[in-house]
């Protein structure tokens, strides 16, 4: 009763600080702001008085204990979470891919601006979609590979809802103008405070597990989860070094200027995408893959050399987004080394993945699920082996600010990220909700076959997009002058942004379909359909074979 | 430290460090006698039904 009285003291004081910070507050982006943070502190505080055990407290009933299962409560609010999210952002980056083919989408009001909506829809797929994604399934593998339930039950549900909550934050931002102008770290301190103390907790909660499990070994799922966690709190915390103007107000100045601040960006920037996107999602891919695949991952020494590589190497790749800049020189090319070694460990990795499979290929017909698996390690080596082609000083010079950069982006975002997330909740929501099945496999094929039309519209769009915008700008008339204005660049792109949109169209569509098929796998219901594969069987054939009249 | 000195620890020193721990790393997991643990280690997520006593 005292903690339950003390949890929700503390919300409400928290509320009321909120509400104080908001009167207070310089400029009225950041009065909203905190008005949310006293809403959501609000809701905690009813939630939690709401859903406590009053009966147990007051001696009525025996305390209901932590049960004989895994701790699976929260994994189900993730998968609704990253379902959600994910829905979100793609519609948010469909909308802005539209926008650059329809200007007038951009609607003539700042909030809906293209400058406003895309880092929406970049934090809305990377660190809501992707990061719901990652603290489900990294809860999932962490206690079932230690054989352990969740340590710090409570702190793992502020995890969950702290998390949301810095979502809220920082999409709202983005709509009300407060950005730190850091690609991929938008927020401003206050909520780069916020997202420390929920990303510690769950580091806690995370090490606390592993700590307590039954399992002798650490299975290397684990390696890439806890990777992931440490590597991303250290770059937070480094790139977000700044002094707010005043502790009422949204702005703060970066501690760094000049090309330090650029170089410290794309090292955080960078390994964001190393270790959030690729390590975290590789977790899951070592979990996942001999999970539905029924077999071990097909070298697990090589799993343990693909983990020590790609986190050794990976650190160093940032400066190749800085190349031809003022970044002295020799950090240019330490940055497109480190890119080009990490050849080596992608492609590892992604064989590992794909000869597990081996002895097993026929699922790739029969089980769309693996199906997904297996094109999220294909994309996972092809963007991979596009990502240190780029960094190349060569290659960069052409690809550099074009949209060939977001092709590649996107063929890893949606191929890798994308379909090995989608594989995963396929996986585990009906075994959270204890159903026999999917309400439906033929709906995960249809899934699987718009996600992979849209990715192929998408990706060779902005291949020839790029490859074309980025040879009109360079190219030099006889005279020494440009050929081009950078306004017939624009006009040429239009065909191809329009097939970007239809990509992203049809990449949402199927998540639409998962989204259906999921709800009613919740819901309990089973689609009556025909399976996947079956040996063919024609009644008409199936006869001995008549004698054959003489002539 | 100055500049200066970070990068010339960086690139002599330091280089040498990580190079050596990174090959430990890859000796730990490639040398022989490792074989077994990890034979074992790789099965963990096909037998893991309900948390263990």
């Amino acid at each position: 009763m005292t903690l339950l009285v003390a949890k929700v003291g503390a919300c409400l004081i928290a509320a009321f600080l909120a509400i104080f910070w908001a009167l207070m507050a310089a400029d009225s982006a950041f009065a909203i702001q905190m008005g949310i943070v006293a809403a959501a502190a609000l809701i905690a505080a009813w939630a939690m008085a709401r859903t406590a055990d009053y009966r147990a407290m007051s001696g009525l009933a025996p305390p209901a204990g932590p049960g004989t299962g895994y701790d699976d409560n929260l994994i189900r609010f993730g998968v609704i979470a990253t379902m959600f999210w994910g829905l979100a952002g793609f519609l948010a980056g469909l909308y802005i891919a539209l926008q650059l083919a329809f200007p007038a989408l951009n609607l003539g009001l700042e909030y809906t601006t293209f400058g406003r909506l895309r880092p929406l829809h970049t934090s809305a797929v990377i660190f809501a979609f992707g990061g719901n994604a990652l603290i489900a399934t990294s809860f999932w593998v962490v206690q079932r590979t230690c054989r352990a339930r969740l340590a710090f039950p409570s702190l793992a549900r502020f995890v969950f809802w702290g998390y949301q909550l810095f979502i809220v934050l920082a999409a709202t931002g983005y709509l009300l103008g407060i950005t730190e102008g850091k690609e991929y770290a938008e927020p401003e301190w206050y909520v780069d405070i916020w997202l420390t103390i929920v990303w510690v907790s769950y580091l806690a909660v995370y090490l606390g597990t592993i700590v307590r499990r039954r399992e002798p070994h650490i299975y290397v799922a684990n390696w890439f989860y806890l990777g992931f966690i440490l590597t991303v709190a250290m770059l937070h915390l480094v790139n977000n070094l700044s002094l707010p103007v005043s502790i009422f107000g949204s702005k703060s100045y970066a501690a760094f200027a000049g090309v330090q601040d650029a170089l410290t960006q794309w090292w955080y920037g960078h390994n964001a995408v190393g270790f959030f996107l690729t390590a975290g999602f590789l977790g899951m891919m070592y979990y996942f893959v001999p999970k539905q695949a029924e077999k071990p991952v097909y070298s697990y020494r090589l799993s343990i050399v693909h983990f020590w590589s790609l986190i050794f190497l990976y650190i160093w790749a940032g400066p190749h987004h800085l190349q031809y800049t003022a970044l002295p020189d020799w950090a240019q090319t330490l940055g497109m080394v480190f890119s080009i070694m990490l050849w080596m460990p992608s492609w590892g990795g992604m064989i590992n993945g794909l000869m597990t499979l081996s002895g097993a290929w026929d699922k790739i017909r029969t089980d769309p699920i693996i199906r997904m698996m297996v094109l999220a390690l294909a994309f996972y080596g092809m963007s991979t082996f596009e990502g240190p082609m780029m960094s190349i000083k060569t290659v960069n010079a052409l690809s550099h600010y074009t949209d060939w950069t977001i092709g590649h982006v996107h063929s890893g975002a949606l191929g890798w990220n994308g379909m090995i997330t989608f594989a995963c909740v396929y996986f585990m929501v009906p075994r959270l909700w204890g159903r026999s099945r999917l309400y439906s496999q033929r709906m995960v094929n249809w899934h699987f076959w718009l996600a992979t039309l849209g990715i192929v519209l998408y990706a060779s769009a902005m291949w020839v997009a790029g490859i074309m915008q980025g040879l009109m700008w360079r190219e030099y008339g006889a005279d020494g002058y440009l050929v081009y204005a950078f306004s017939d660049v624009v006009a040429a792109m239009k065909p191809y942004y329009l097939i970007r949109a239809t990509g992203g169209g049809l990449y949402l569509l199927g998540a639409l379909i998962m989204a259906w098929n999921m709800f009613q796998t919740i819901r309990g219901k089973l689609r009556d359909e025909a399976p996947m594969s079956d040996a063919p069987y024609d009644p008409a054939l199936d006869k001995p074979l008549q004698p054959v009249a003489a002539a | 430290m100055s500049y200066d000195a970070l990068r010339h620890a960086a690139d002599s020193w330091g280089l040498l460090c990580l190079t050596i721990l990174f090959l430990f790393a890859v000796w730990r997991a490639l040398r022989p006698s490792a074989r077994a643990d990890q034979e074992a280690a790789s099965l963990i997520p096909l037998d893991d039904e309900g948390p263990r006593a």
